[in-house]
């Protein structure tokens, strides 16, 4: 392909305080419409913004956990615009002096390459409320509930060069702020989206090619499909010798397309001015180390312990340490044990532990089998005591019913015959039953042990312990 | 009683010689009998003041009262009072009835003091003669033909005429000082961040400041006692801790030095205005001041940078006014951009719309670094100046308008010279300095005022200043005939 996609997002975190950004009414999600609005919210005469020292406190970590520069000095500003869910005529963000400018972070391609991401800015903001023009004859209504929530707008440089780079990228910022504790990232919910500037040039160019913005995608499947289409889209028009317009476009998930938003920043001059009800934020170094001091392993250098201390693969560290609390609870497990490998914990919480959380759609602090539970599991798959097949019995057990593993194992029989002499008659009888097998096998048919092994362990309802019976029946065919 | 300053009607409740009830019922029958006349209310709130007035005296039986507590006050419409209307003087906000109370209010309630109303304003304290209200001109008790000055021109003619002990007011660039020169009385501007801005209906935050018109300096400490301090909901407050104004009037006089400048004293000063000047520069010097002459380099830019930086703010904060969630909203509304049209197009005034108009030039791009941020830039120089002047000198004295009261509709069609009359009072404001204006003689028979400005957080020694100059004269105990 010729061309070369340009892309830089703008990730809006919704920052986990429990009041907002400038007033004290309640950030929780799902009240009834304007009834978490005080009059700071609602835009009142007379009332005044108060900053909330948590956000600075939340934007400080990511500053610092993306080697971002922590500016000693910024500026809240005043940004200008009519609209009706923008209660004072004015959202108070930051402009010329963010908070946290100028760093950096990592993302792991598919194939392996590390390729690092440029962090431009990260800078506080207030959210606006929300317009709802449904079921409202010939008005609209409006929730101030969201107006004033906090928002870290966390701005890269145009570093990324697909839909999956670009993926990659939100994935990796969503499960920073999750480690950071600084955001629920939760996207249905608003916590976490993204606009995306999307542009295309022909490879070896320098400039960058006229961008479109695609607005509001809150899902990391809608971002790359998005930004898909919108490649697409640009490719087409250039190839017929058209030209792309600066415009925000909106992605239309059911249709899979994107197109121009009417939008309520239509020529807009934001007409931009510090805020004068508000003094420069101003931070001591010694917050800063505070906070430095205080923040907890980054992914990252978690993947890179768990490689080292687990002796896993660099995939398996990955996708455990994609989310905390799954990286929490496969250390749980692990630290339970001191028999079981570290590597079986690990297939345990991507197979069995995954799975049954996908089919019933639960998070892992929803599990229904503890981490030390898994560790116990993992443990008597370990020493014998049940083979790996029959603990996907006594792990489905466990989870539906509860209760406890040895219990399970015992009441359900499903304990793993061990003993050489029942494991010996077991070979004996199924040798003696299969004389036909038998004779192919002295023929020099290698691949007839196979079908022995079937037939032990099937005789021995799954329970024998593969590994004897292999050693065992090799001793009496070799005979 | 109406003839008596705050502080004696203090002593006279303390000393149960009258009681609250009598106090407000006094002064809400003068209101009754004058304000038809003057329009310095847009409010009166007979019935909450009677009854603050008798919890008022319950307190005082109590024994656990504080000096305001039974005085007759009345606010600035321009402050949010609870289940009262806060109009600032604008259409926009005719039905507006407060859901809560201003920083100020509160703290003069909680001191007892009882709220006789609301005064008349100019429309969002955009204006230096109180003729810009929705509710009609507010008329100068000195000469019903003449303004009494502005924003704060309700307070000042209310005070002026006895109808309050005294009434708060908010100053921009002058808007306390300046009515209060028209109108005989003293009119006290603290130090930026000094008193709260929670409540009050912001014009320009950088530089609104609530303050006090009240006869006198003495009665000036009393309110700005209860007024002034740190308001966690206002992030500009300033925490310094209050001292006590009071007590700090009855400290000894010491030798002081009095810088005046000349660049005050141009052209434009009315001769009779400048006469009085001299004449009080000479009461301190016969108290034992020295006078010094000081050049401040670029106050005279003050009047361009103010309107550049205050209608920038405005037109900001003028923006939440949108018919959607309080007041004016315009009827039969086809789509949003009519709504906002025609609610503000109806709702504001004509000085309103001009000044939104030009703050959103000065904001705009192409034009931002040209206006707003070279006004800034001004406005660092011009407070430069007033810091040099206060290393050699500790007040600057002169003159706090350029004349004394002109007439109802005189400056309406002509804008500029009606910004010119803030010309001596905006630099206070913008170097956010305390600043006051006390009663000093009269020109062509009518008063004028001479302005004291002072550092940052000077407050107890400008008021000691003021409080000796008026120990000295009479000016402050001059009344309108018809109101004595």
């Amino acid at each position: 392909m010729k061309w070369e996609v340009v892309i830089g997002l703008e990730i809006h975190t919704q920052l986990a305080t429990a009041s907002k950004i400038f007033s004290g009414a309640s950030t929780t999600y799902g009240a009834p419409p304007n009834s978490q609005a005080c009059l700071v919210d609602l835009g009142y005469p007379g009332i005044l913004p108060v900053l909330n020292e948590q956000v600075v406190r939340m934007a400080i970590k990511f500053g610092l956990a993306t080697n971002c520069k922590i500016s000693r000095r910024s500026v809240f500003a005043r940004k200008n615009y009519f609209y009706p869910d923008l209660p004072k005529g004015y959202q108070i963000s930051q402009y010329e002096l963010p908070i946290v400018s100028g760093g950096h972070i990592d993302i792991v391609l598919d194939d392996g390459e590390i390729k690092t991401i440029r962090i431009t800015r990260a800078h506080l903001e207030e959210d606006a409320g929300k317009s709802l023009h449904e079921n409202f004859h010939g008005a609209s209504g409006i929730d101030l509930n969201r107006a004033g929530t906090p928002l870290l707008e966390i701005v890269s440089e145009p570093d990324l060069r697909s839909a999956m780079e670009a993926g990659i990228y939100m994935r990796k910022i969503h499960t920073l702020v999750r480690y950071l504790g600084i955001s629920d990232g939760n996207m249905q919910e608003g916590s976490f989206r993204c606009d995306a500037n999307v542009s295309i040039r022909l490879k070896g160019d320098k400039k960058l090619g006229t961008r479109t913005e695609l607005k509001n995608l809150n899902s990391f499947r809608f971002v790359e499909k998005a930004i898909e289409i919108e490649v697409e889209r640009q490719i087409e028009i250039l190839e017929e010798g058209g030209h792309i317009v600066l415009e925000t476009r909106l992605y239309d998930s059911d249709r899979n397309e994107t197109r121009p938003m009417r939008s309520k920043e239509e020529a807009n001059d934001y007409r931009y001015f510090p805020d004068p009800d508000l003094l420069p934020l101003v931070i001591e170094d010694a917050l800063v180390d505070e906070l430095k001091d205080s923040l907890p392993e980054l992914p990252d250098a978690k993947r890179v312990r768990f490689v080292k201390e687990y002796e896993l693969s660099d995939y398996d560290a990955g996708v455990l340490t994609a989310n905390l609390e799954t990286a929490d609870y496969y250390e749980e497990a692990v630290r339970s044990t001191t028999v079981a490998s570290p590597k079986l914990v690990a297939n345990w919480v991507q197979g069995e532990l995954a799975a049954a959380l996908n089919r019933d759609g639960l998070d892992i602090a929803e599990a229904k089998v503890a981490s030390a539970e898994l560790g116990l599991l993992a443990e008597r798959i370990e020493d014998g005591t049940v083979s790996g097949k029959l603990a996907k019995e006594v792990f489905e057990r466990l989870w539906h019913d509860g209760g406890s593993i040895d219990d399970i194992i015992e009441q359900r029989g499903l304990k793993q015959i061990s003993d050489s002499g029942t494991i010996e008659k077991l070979v004996d009888d199924v040798l003696a039953q299969n004389p036909t097998q038998l004779e192919q096998f002295r023929g020099g048919n290698e691949k007839v042990i196979g079908f022995f092994v079937g037939q032990i362990m099937k005789a021995s309802d799954g329970k024998a312990n593969p590994k004897q019976v292999n050693a065992i029946l090799r001793k009496k065919l070799n005979e | 009683m109406h003839d008596r300053t705050l502080a004696l009607l203090a002593d006279d409740l303390a000393a149960r010689r009258v009681s609250a009830v009598e106090l407000t019922e006094h002064f809400l029958q003068r209101i009754e009998q004058f304000d038809a006349q003057l329009n310095a209310f847009v409010t009166v709130t007979r019935d909450e003041a009677l009854a603050q007035a008798a919890v008022a005296d319950k307190r005082l039986a109590a024994g656990n009262a504080t000096p305001l507590t039974g005085i007759p006050i009345a606010h600035k419409d321009i402050f949010c009072t609870q289940g009262v209307k806060t109009s600032c003087g604008s259409k926009i906000l005719d039905n507006f009835i407060s859901p809560y109370d201003a920083t100020v209010v509160s703290r003069l309630r909680d001191a007892g003091a009882v709220m006789l109303g609301k005064t008349n304003m100019d429309e969002f304290a955009m204006g230096s003669s109180s003729e810009t209200s929705f509710y009609g001109a507010v008329r100068n008790p000195w000469d019903h033909e003449l303004v009494p000055g502005g924003s704060s021109g309700g307070s000042a003619a209310a005070v002026a005429a006895r109808m309050v002990c005294g009434a708060t007011g908010t100053d921009t660039g002058g808007s306390i000082r300046q009515p209060a020169s028209l109108s005989g009385i003293t009119g006290f501007k603290p130090t930026y961040g000094r008193v709260s801005r929670y409540g009050m209906v912001a014009f320009a935050s950088s530089l609104d400041q609530a303050g006090t018109l009240t006869r006198t300096a003495e009665d000036a400490a009393l309110m700005m006692q209860v007024m002034a301090g740190f308001d966690e909901r206002d992030s500009t407050a300033l925490t310094d801790p209050v001292p006590a104004f009071s007590s700090a009037l009855e400290t000894p006089w010491q030798t002081i030095t009095i810088g005046v400048p000349e660049n005050f004293f141009d052209d434009g000063l009315d001769e009779g205005s400048a006469q009085a000047i001299r004449d009080a520069l000479r009461v301190f010097e016969r108290l034992g001041a020295t006078i010094k002459d000081v050049h401040l380099e670029h106050v005279h830019l003050s009047v361009p940078v103010y309107y550049v930086v205050a209608s920038a703010e405005a037109s900001s904060n003028l923006s939440r006014f949108d018919g959607v969630r309080y007041g004016h909203r315009a009827e039969n509304i086809d789509n949003l951009t009519e709504l906002y049209m025609r609610t503000r197009g109806e709702g504001f005034g004509a000085e309103v719309k001009r000044r939104i108009l030009t703050g959103t030039y000065v904001l705009s791009a192409g034009y931002y670094d040209a206006y707003y941020l070279q006004a800034q830039k001004v406005r660092q120089l011009i407070s430069d100046d007033f810091a040099r002047a206060f290393a050699d000198v500790d007040f600057l004295m002169g003159p706090t308008t350029p004349t004394p009261a002109f007439g109802i509709g005189q400056k309406m069609d002509d804008p500029i010279q009606m910004y010119l009359n803030d010309i001596y009072t905006i630099g206070a404001n913008l170097a956010g300095l305390p600043a006051l204006s006390v009663p000093c003689g009269f020109s062509g028979g009518l008063p004028v005022g001479l302005q004291l400005i002072g550092a940052h957080l000077s407050e107890p020694a400008l008021l000691k200043v003021a409080h000796y100059f008026q120990l000295e004269t009479d000016w402050h105990t001059r009344v309108p005939a018809a109101y004595a």
